[in-house]
């Protein structure tokens, strides 16, 4: 248990250029990004969002990371007291160096946190060659 | 009508009389260089709060993303809600690129618009949105009254 206090941040939107079609609002989502010797890891934050509205693509090394949030509202009937979130739709998208194994990479969703973990190509072990005696 | 804790941030010594706590956040604001972009989408408090009500209930969404569900203490003493826990950082002493989400203790207090029955409140956090429900007392449910002919 630590004594920091959590430091509090405002949700960013996504600058769109047009109109946008849908009326949800996209979301850039908050990420972590930290690295050991094996792998690097990403965290993004996505509150709201299930582990099947979550879409990762990888095409030539960028990273494209979608949640979208289900359709069940059931507000509809309330009356609405204090809104200071509003649900919305993620997206954010990142280059993916060529050090990683870009097959490997492995995502789990939980507590509307995403986990990527990319590995990292090991390199290839010096091999040495014992030189023989004639 | 909830409690909001403002934005404090650290550098404020407790000494600073509230006109220059004032003076400063007015300073910041003045000094914001992208004022295309919309002035708040949320607010400067953990965890952000959606509050509705029916004839019946109050229900209490909140947005706490990688917060651990034990990790989240609920307390109702009268009309006070209280939403307290502590996000922990996951990549303890890892080398970082970049840390956006913020980790730490929080703590929410609200007042409830009505008198509530505590014993029957229910919580559940499911995708990182805690939903908490509390069911209106009795006596502040609307009643219908049926009129009668004679």
């Amino acid at each position: 248990m630590s004594d920091k206090e959590l430091q509090t941040q405002q949700k960013r939107e996504v600058q769109q250029e047009g109109e946008p079609t849908k009326p949800m609002r996209q979301f850039i989502p908050a990420v972590d990004i930290y690295e050991d010797d094996k792998s690097v890891t990403l965290l993004a934050e996505m509150p709201g969002i299930s582990k099947n509205g979550v879409e990762v693509k990888l095409d030539d090394g960028s990273l494209l990371i979608e949640g979208s949030i289900p359709d069940d509202d059931k507000t509809a009937d309330r009356t609405i007291l204090l809104q200071e979130f509003e649900a919305g739709n993620y997206i954010r998208k990142f280059t993916v160096s060529e050090t990683i194994d870009q097959d490997k990479i492995k995502a789990v969703m939980s507590n509307g946190i995403l986990k990527l973990v990319l590995p990292k190509i090991q390199p290839a072990k010096p091999k040495k060659i014992e030189i023989k005696t004639a | 009508m909830s409690i909001i804790r403002f934005m404090d941030p650290p550098f404020f010594r407790p000494g600073l009389s509230d006109f220059e706590r004032m003076r400063r956040e007015m300073d910041k604001l003045m000094q914001r260089k992208d004022y295309n972009t919309p002035f708040s989408v949320g607010t400067p408090v953990f965890p952000p709060l959606n509050i509705y009500e029916d004839n019946n209930n109050i229900y209490v969404k909140a947005e706490a993303a990688g917060v651990e569900a034990d990790k989240i203490n609920i307390s109702v003493e009268g009309d006070n809600l209280t939403i307290s826990g502590e996000r922990e950082q996951q990549g303890k002493d890892m080398s970082y690129h970049r840390q956006e989400i913020e980790t730490g203790k929080f703590s929410r207090a609200v007042t409830l618009p009505t008198k509530i029955n505590i014993d029957a409140v229910t919580a559940r956090f499911k995708n990182g949105i805690l939903a908490i429900t509390l069911p209106k007392a009795e006596e502040v449910k609307p009643k219908k009254i049926e009129v009668t002919i004679n």
